[in-house]
């Protein structure tokens, strides 16, 4: 059912954790579905230097989750940005079809927490 | 440690003297029931005998048991060929909100035909109350239909009590007795039931058969229309080896019975005292009105599939009634019955028992749970230790 890469970053999901001083905080999903994914990020220079996240939800939510971490660090805002959730899928070697609309919200909640971190620093200066 | 599989609730391995007893109607005694040469005969006699076999393990008479190709066929013929048989007497129909859906199904397809169903709750230890479904009879009510016990939870409904109502205001009344047949002591007189539907994988038996007990004077308009085969309720020639493994299968479950389940029970007890000691863990449905093989808890802050894969990476089997592993967004339509929030209800871990289970087997799944819970739990947003 799951690619090889699914269950490798669902087994040793990598970044899992969280970031107590984070620049930008960001939450997507719903307990009905049963997926909610939360990712901290730390920012330096526009860029994204450390990235964290903790998942609720089935193997797919929890290695797209690490996978965005892995392909976010070292981004610039911008680029992060730009990666959708079916970048993500795709990274993985793709998902079950039925997984794609409720487990595949990594890069929605990493949108969410660039938001985040912007709308603090519009309120910071 | 090899595979462990507690999964019993979904399907059994077809024991040997099931297979044993099979084998000679693929091949030597291959014959069709109906036919009057000996090949015929031999096919027919094996029927009888599966039959006779049946109906007395249940307590019922010889013709008062039809095969049919599994359970949910028997739910389906029950439910829709009684709606249509007695549809000139009354249009409504009760269930719970708790049948499996081989049940709830057929009944929203009779919606869709002009019946009216109630669906009766259930309270929070998953048990449907006698007397809010005395309550719901009404003069056009022809059936009610409410499971023995239930698939997820493993909650015994008080069917005995529920079928002397029904007598009584000359209502007919099926239940669901697929989780229950091999397992439970069936006295179809006793229980007050005029269907009853059974699955043999369920009890050791093979896939694709199974029977409906039909109480003699009960009249149902068949599914399968053709030859006259099982007293024109079910056209189809007989599947003649999986007959007799249901009846051989019952005949093994229920002379063992006295012996296998006690023990089944132990072990089950032993399951659920250990996984309550995770923190934040509720059992599901009634300790005591339960199944003897049936545990099924909350694991709170984690999600069932993760859990599910997590345990079959250790060689354990189980189930869940997560979104994920239905095949749809939401969570079982059971645990939502009793009141669990949808987080706690994805969260659900079913393990149901069987007759090979060790309680070595039990040490190690509650060894290898508890940190599985744990790593699970640190990398959920929704957890603060």
């Amino acid at each position: 059912m799951y690619s090889e890469k699914v269950m490798d970053h669902f087994q040793h999901p990598r970044n899992v954790g969280e970031i107590p001083d984070a620049d930008g905080v960001g939450v997507e999903g719903n307990a009905r579905c049963g997926d909610i994914m939360k990712i901290w990020i730390k920012v330096e220079d526009g860029r994204i230097v450390d990235v964290k996240f903790k998942t609720f939800g089935c193997a797919a939510a929890v290695a797209t989750s690490s996978m965005i971490t892995e392909l976010v660090k070292g981004k610039t805002l911008d680029e992060a940005e730009a990666i959708t959730n079916k970048s993500v899928a795709e990274a993985l070697d793709g998902l079950p079809p039925i997984k794609m609309h409720c487990s595949n919200l990594a890069a929605d909640a990493l949108k969410n927490a660039i938001a985040d971190y912007r709308a603090k620093k519009l309120q910071s200066v | 440690m090899n595979a462990v599989y507690l999964d019993h609730a979904a399907t059994t391995p077809v024991r040997e003297e099931v297979i044993e007893a099979m084998l000679p109607y693929f091949k030597d005694k291959f014959g069709n029931a109906s036919s009057v040469y000996s090949f015929g005969r031999e096919a027919r006699k094996a029927l009888d005998q599966a039959r006779q076999t049946v109906a007395e393990v249940l307590n019922a008479d010889f013709n008062e048991i039809v095969f049919t190709g599994g359970g949910s066929e028997a739910d389906n013929l029950a439910i829709k060929g009684a709606a249509w048989e007695y549809r000139n007497k009354g249009r409504h129909l009760i269930t719970s909100s708790i049948e499996h859906h081989a049940v709830l199904h057929p009944m929203q397809q009779l919606e869709r035909e002009g019946f009216e169903v109630t669906y009766l709750p259930v309270d929070d230890q998953g048990l449907i109350s006698v007397e809010e479904l005395a309550n719901a009879i009404r003069e056009d009510t022809i059936l009610v239909s409410i499971m023995h016990a239930n698939n997820e939870i493993g909650v015994i409904e008080p069917i005995a009590q529920i079928g002397a109502i029904t007598k009584e205001r000359g209502v007919l009344f099926h239940t669901d007795a697929v989780q229950t047949v091999g397992v439970m002591d069936i006295d179809v007189k006793k229980l007050n039931v005029d269907l009853l539907s059974m699955s043999a994988h369920k009890f050791y038996g093979p896939k694709g058969v199974g029977a409906l007990y039909v109480r003699k004077g009960v009249r149902l308009i068949p599914l399968i229309h053709g030859g006259s085969h099982e007293s024109r309720r079910r056209a189809g020639t007989e599947n003649v080896a999986g007959i007799v493994g249901l009846a051989k299968a019952l005949e093994l479950a229920d002379a063992e019975r006295s012996v296998v389940v006690p023990r089944i029970q132990r072990l089950r007890d032993r399951l659920i005292d250990g996984l309550l000691q995770i923190p934040h863990t509720r059992l599901n449905g009634s300790r005591t009105e339960r199944l003897p093989n049936n545990v099924s808890v909350s694991i709170e802050f984690i999600e069932g599939e993760s859990l599910l894969l997590n345990l079959d990476l250790k060689g354990i089997a189980a189930s869940s009634g997560s979104a994920c592993t239905s095949g749809s967004l939401d969570p079982s339509h059971v645990l939502m019955a009793l009141g669990l929030t949808h987080e706690v209800a994805h969260g659900s871990l079913r393990l149901s028992l069987g007759r090979e289970n060790t309680d070595a087997e039990i040490d190690y799944v509650l060894e290898t749970l508890p940190p599985i819970v744990e790593r699970l739990r640190e990398m959920s947003p929704l957890f603060s230790s």
